[in-house]
């Protein structure tokens, strides 16, 4: 996740500029919303360590008090015998969706999009998949897993740091091979169905919504 | 209320878990992600082992293997869910899931070099496909990208055959 280090990079953030809402925006505000925000503090100095620790102690209770530290939930998404994990992600990913990027047309956040490549999303979820199988927790939850007893996501997470050295290892091929195959850059839905941003979310919103009432009513 | 997976409703977690990713945006500049946080770690410690080598690969230069924002968010993901299990009184303490028990038996070695091998395959996907489900599956999704979206249904996809396939041995 490179987008979690480094800032936007100027190209990145014209063409986030081109997909915002209809609304042309107004240069000065915009510069304005660089410079006076804090924006580009760094994310190793003492106020973002203690945030993230802060974040993260949110994050993890929540968490486990949604029960996707459990084994049993989790492998029971995959089995789609329990809809938990789904029914969380849905409802965050609806709510945070409006609520950042009302927060970005008021130019009180930066975008954080991040990059196509086609060969690599797919080959690399598909093996992140069944890596998820195998271990029962993703990296997330198998930290709040280890947080709530669990003591076999110790195992995964060692595995976790061996297969990301591992990537570390082969980075310099796989950039050169499958991350170049279909790299897209910071493309997102709406630029696919050649949609403005505003309305796509109008549509997409009320979708995931009917989705979460699909699901409750197939498995309350 | 009742609920199967967890002591809180999973749609009052998610609404919970998007108002902290605007939080996180807001404050930190940051979007929530957990896999790159173990990316570091394993830097740092291969830094311990030999830090000219570490230093040379394409992907430490890229991501530098440092404590930071995420590992921060990491270890906190931690002790959020030990004070919550905890004043919830739903601390495990066990080794082995009882789904997996009841399938594959006690053999604490099996489960643990299982749970290894997993974290190692699904560490390398999800450094490929550029993130987890934190970071591809609720932070990307939420801003559409093409990529996260394509990387959820595959996280999915991979994740529903391999653990058919698991359980029918």
């Amino acid at each position: 996740m490179p987008s979690a280090v480094n800032p936007i990079t100027p190209t990145a953030q014209e063409m986030f500029l081109s997909v915002t809402f209809p609304i042309p925006r107004e240069k000065p505000k915009n510069e304005k919303e660089t410079s006076e925000k804090p924006l580009r503090e760094k994310a190793n100095g003492p106020r973002q360590l203690v945030l993230g620790l802060i974040f993260g102690i949110v994050f993890g209770f929540l968490l486990q008090k949604g029960g996707v530290a459990k084994y049993d939930v989790l492998l029971g998404a995959l089995f789609l015998t329990d809809f938990t994990v789904m029914k969380i992600m849905l409802t965050a990913i609806a709510v945070g969706m409006i609520g950042i990027f009302s927060m970005h047309r008021m130019g009180l956040v930066q975008l954080h999009v991040k990059p196509t490549h086609y060969a690599a999303n797919i080959i690399g979820g598909l093996i992140f998949g069944a890596g998820f199988a195998l271990l029962g927790y993703c990296p997330g939850t198998g930290a709040a897993a280890l947080g709530q007893g669990n003591y076999d996501a110790i195992a995964g997470i060692m595995g976790l740091l061996a297969g990301s050295y591992l990537y570390a290892e082969l980075s310099g091929y796989l950039d050169a091979t499958i991350l170049k195959w279909g790299n897209r850059g910071r493309i997102m839905l709406p630029d696919l169905m050649g949609a403005r941003l505003a309305i796509f979310i109008i549509g997409f919103v009320p979708l995931l919504i009917l989705i979460l009432l699909g699901i409750e009513k197939y498995s309350p | 209320m009742e609920y199967d997976g967890g002591a809180w409703s999973p749609y009052l977690v998610g609404a919970l878990i998007g108002v902290l990713s605007m939080a996180t945006f807001y404050f930190s500049n940051q979007p929530i992600g957990a896999s790159t946080s173990f990316a570091r770690i394993a830097g740092l410690i291969g830094n311990l082992f030999s830090k000219g080598h570490t230093e040379s690969l394409k992907f430490f230069q890229e991501t530098k293997p440092q404590i930071e924002w995420g590992v921060m968010l990491m270890i906190g993901i931690i002790l959020g869910a030990f004070l919550a299990a905890y004043t919830g009184g739903e601390i495990t303490a066990q080794w082995i899931p009882p789904l997996w028990e009841e399938r594959f038996g006690s053999s604490r070695t099996l489960r643990l070099g299982v749970a290894f091998i997993g974290g190692t395959v699904m560490a390398f996907g999800a450094r490929l496909a550029g993130g987890c489900t934190s970071g591809h599956g609720i932070s990307g999704t939420l801003q559409l990208s093409v990529g996260s979206w394509i990387a959820l249904i595959c996280f999915f996809a991979g994740g529903v055959v391999t653990a058919r396939l698991m359980f029918s041995i």
